[in-house]
């Protein structure tokens, strides 16, 4: 049986998540193809004709699906995904608004998250905040699948040739519109994807204060991060938490700085490869995941962290 | 108008989760249970539609074993007008859930269905898209605020990147994110005064669904623990480890 892959895209580009979807498409075998699906999104249609492994990308081009509507998307997904054996998408906050509702209408179960593909119908996905993990067998006919992209190196992003069709399918539900947006602006990488992230707590005190994991995310070409803590303080937005309900992180490297390591937290960013922590109390949970752990007050310790790595990078 | 809110019951959120020593799931005799924390999110936001003169009534339903009992109890304390447990000692998973609560919706047809994003045991984040697209209703997901104009709501979302605000016509299924409200607690007298609010209870069979799971969990493991590793003297130290050990700058 072959394999949906649902795009995540700005309309102009592909984002790094659908090659990590690609990725798990390719551990479950079979042939995959890609819809996308946006408004002026025919830059996003090449660029996933190109990823490596792609047998077929269909490009659903309306302004219905400008926005991401899980309504609309959701009726798409349903009616495009019915033929195959599997509909992948990103656990991002689109794949979970659209994908439940693809899989109620074509009244099938949901596999949410998944971190490991056993076989075409068995995969691994986190319970508990990631404190346990549990391994699932679907037995519906069409497998409706999020996956957790951190959890999958990604496939090429060239090197594939597949064909491109354009689809005439217009699903308005009619039931949502979009209003607006207020996007967060900025230079530094996208904090899912990076390879630094370095993240504060609620030991910054302030957001003021954030303005120094700034400078150090700067130099280390870093996206910056937060704990729950500091977020529900009101230090920095929504946007940037890590944990179970929030972003889901697996960098090259953590720093978490003035964070406790509360069990929501590590559900995060427990995967990254090296995690160094600087925290006052020694006694913080976060010592007991960090590679590298400091104990030392963060307003001495970060300014010397940024001088340090003046020396060195 | 009527608000219907959804509630589960699960382990409580500072439990030390412990996987069972056969691996067949996660330990929870003699474990703290509370309703969960996204659900307490969901019927503080009915009480303040209520307060302000929006909601009319509040409808509170659960799914679940005899005890879920208590999670009714607990929001007909904070607020709600009445209850509706659809008793079921079986796993009811996500889309038997929201089967069980469309029987309900069109019993008893709500302007607004307000259900937490995701419950914190299985993590899995779909039954009220689920229940929206079975009902037909607009979805606001994650919604860190609501404004009720009439038969529209604008709600406030929590996506990637940001805030995106959509407008959906009622009846709206609405999931709520961490930072729509913080919920009150409730009171003693108005937990004695829930004692005595009406609960409806019924079975699965009551509302025309049948169970029958499509997910089998083979098995549940504790994950790959991390192990600490070294605690460093200071920053010179840490940079120096970060460049030449890891590797990582």
């Amino acid at each position: 049986m072959s394999i949906l892959v649902i795009a995540d895209h700005d309309n102009s580009s592909l984002k790094q998540s659908t090659l990590n979807v690609v990725a798990a498409a390719k551990a479950i075998g079979g042939d995959i193809d890609i819809l996308v699906a946006g408004e002026n999104c025919g830059a996003a249609g090449e660029a996933s004709a190109k990823v490596e492994g792609v047998n077929k990308v269909l490009v659903a081009d309306n302004a219905v699906y400008g926005h991401n509507l899980g309504e609309n998307l959701g009726e798409l997904v349903a009616e495009v995904g019915k033929g195959y054996g599997h509909i992948l998408a990103s656990a991002g906050t689109t794949g979970k608004d659209f994908m439940p509702r693809v899989a109620a209408l074509l009244d099938v179960a949901q596999v949410s998250d998944i971190m490991r593909v056993e076989s075409e119908d068995t995969f691994v996905r986190p319970i508990y905040a990631g404190n346990a993990i549990a391994t699932v067998k679907a037995s519906d006919s069409i497998k409706v699948v999020t996956v957790r992209p951190t959890a999958f190196d990604p496939v090429a992003a060239d090197g594939g040739s597949a064909s491109v069709e354009a689809l005439d399918v217009v699903k308005d539900a009619g039931l949502s519109q979009f209003i607006s947006e207020e996007l967060a602006k900025s230079d530094r990488p996208d904090l899912s994807s990076a390879d630094i992230v370095v993240s504060g707590g609620r030991g910054m005190q302030n957001g003021e204060n954030f303005k120094m994991l700034e400078s150090v995310a700067d130099q280390l070409g870093a996206a910056i991060g937060a704990s729950r803590a500091a977020v529900d303080a009101g230090f920095v937005p929504n946007d940037m938490q890590v944990g179970q309900t929030g972003k889901i992180v697996a960098p090259q490297l953590y720093i978490a700085i003035g964070i406790s390591g509360a069990i929501q937290h590590l559900a995060g960013m427990g995967d990254s490869k090296v995690i160094a922590a600087i925290n006052k109390d020694e006694e913080a949970p976060i010592f007991q995941v960090a590679d590298y752990g400091l104990v030392a007050d963060l307003f001495e310790a970060v300014p010397q962290f940024e001088e340090e790595l003046k020396k060195v990078l | 108008m009527k608000v219907l809110v959804a509630v589960k019951r699960v382990i409580d959120y500072n439990v030390k989760v412990r996987v069972k020593p056969d691996n067949t799931g996660v330990d929870l005799a003699n474990v703290k249970m509370a309703m969960n924390p996204f659900c307490e999110i969901a019927v503080e936001e009915a009480v303040r539609l209520k307060e302000k003169g929006i909601a009319s009534e509040i409808v509170v339903v659960t799914i679940g074993p005899k005890a879920a009992q208590e999670q009714i109890r607990t929001a007909l304390a904070l607020g709600a007008d009445r209850g509706i447990h659809i008793e079921s000692d079986e796993e009811v998973q996500s889309l038997e859930a929201a089967k069980l609560l469309k029987a309900v919706v069109e019993k008893e047809e709500p302007r607004l269905v307000i259900l937490g994003k995701q419950a914190i045991d299985s993590d899995n984040n779909q039954t009220g898209q689920m229940l929206a697209a079975l009902t037909g209703m607009g979805q606001g997901t994650f919604a860190s605020e609501l404004v009720i104009e009439g038969e529209k709501v604008q709600v406030k979302r929590e996506i990637d990147g940001g805030l995106m605000t959509v407008g959906l016509s009622l009846p709206a299924v609405i999931t709520t994110d961490l930072r729509l409200n913080e919920p009150r607690y409730a009171s003693l007298p108005n937990i004695m005064k829930a004692k005595k609010k009406p609960l409806d209870n019924m079975s699965p069979a009551d509302l025309g669904v049948e169970i029958t799971p499509r997910l089998s969990t083979l098995k549940v493991e504790a994950p790959a623990s991390r192990k600490a590793g070294i605690k460093v003297a200071d920053v010179a130290e840490l940079v120096d480890k970060l460049k030449n050990e890891a590797k990582v700058i």
